[in-house]
């Protein structure tokens, strides 16, 4: 009995291992930092370039904080990924994109803003590092979903 | 539980707009319920993955995604995965209009 637990349990325990790995790995650091500066150290971001070449398009005024449409994209050639953090939030970064061979570097995504703040989309290119900000304002605060 | 996944994708100016909703709580530590939250995302275009993401619980309740591709034809295979916290996952897989 013990002995037929164990396999099927090593079993189970094999199957679930397998989708795991094929996955993309979470980079506890960099999501796990308090303050904005943490969260681009955690990236191994931590002085980007200001560049006018990203571009983020979202509300001026947002009255609900747990819906904020942000789209964003870069024109820097080579764009290989995309971050965005959310300065003011408790865990500032909310999201970082790798984009391969065949998509392009845009994203489209809703967060969740703690309050009024500055959003900063970070992009890497040729190992180089860039960024751009814009202030969205936030009516109501959207953490508490 | 892991709920439905809705997806569609379509070319549009030459490029591929992929639109994908994800039925996930998303639950921020701030809110007073378990922390439970998408953490990775990956993409796939014809089984080769074509964007990879980490999200945090800052990503809205039923999380909304749009993706763009270069080129695309009619048929091509799109598929979108994704893993949370508590290690539950889903995908959807569709073709392009």
């Amino acid at each position: 009995m013990n002995r037929l637990r164990r396999t099927l349990l090593g079993a189970l325990a094999f199957m679930l291992a397998k989708p795991l790995a094929a996955l993309a790995a979470w980079n506890e650091n960099a999501f796990g930092a308090k303050t904005a500066q943490d969260a681009l150290k955690g990236l191994g971001a931590a002085n980007p370039a200001p560049s006018k070449d990203i571009v983020i398009d979202a509300p001026q005024i947002a009255e609900n904080g747990a819906v904020v449409p942000i789209e964003i994209a870069a024109n820097i050639p080579g764009t290989t990924s995309l971050a965005v953090v959310l300065e003011k939030n408790p865990f500032p970064l909310a999201a970082k994109f790798d984009f391969k061979e065949g998509a392009l570097p845009y994203v489209k995504v809703n967060v969740k803003m703690a309050e009024t703040s500055d959003v900063r989309v970070v992009a890497t290119a040729g190992g180089r590092h860039y960024t751009a900000t814009r202030e969205i304002k936030v009516t109501i605060g959207g953490c508490g979903g | 539980m892991a709920g439905p996944m809705k997806m569609r994708a379509t070319l549009a100016g030459g490029n591929t707009d992929v639109r994908v909703l994800m039925t996930h709580p998303m639950t921020t530590a701030q809110s007073g319920q378990p922390l439970h939250f998408i953490q990775t995302i990956t993409v796939k275009l014809n089984g080769k993955p074509v964007v990879e993401a980490e999200v945090s619980q800052a990503v809205s309740r039923n999380p909304v995604f749009s993706f763009r591709l270069k080129g695309g034809a009619k048929g091509d295979k799109i598929e979108v995965s994704w893993l949370d916290n508590k290690g539950e996952s889903n995908s959807i897989e569709g073709a392009v209009a």
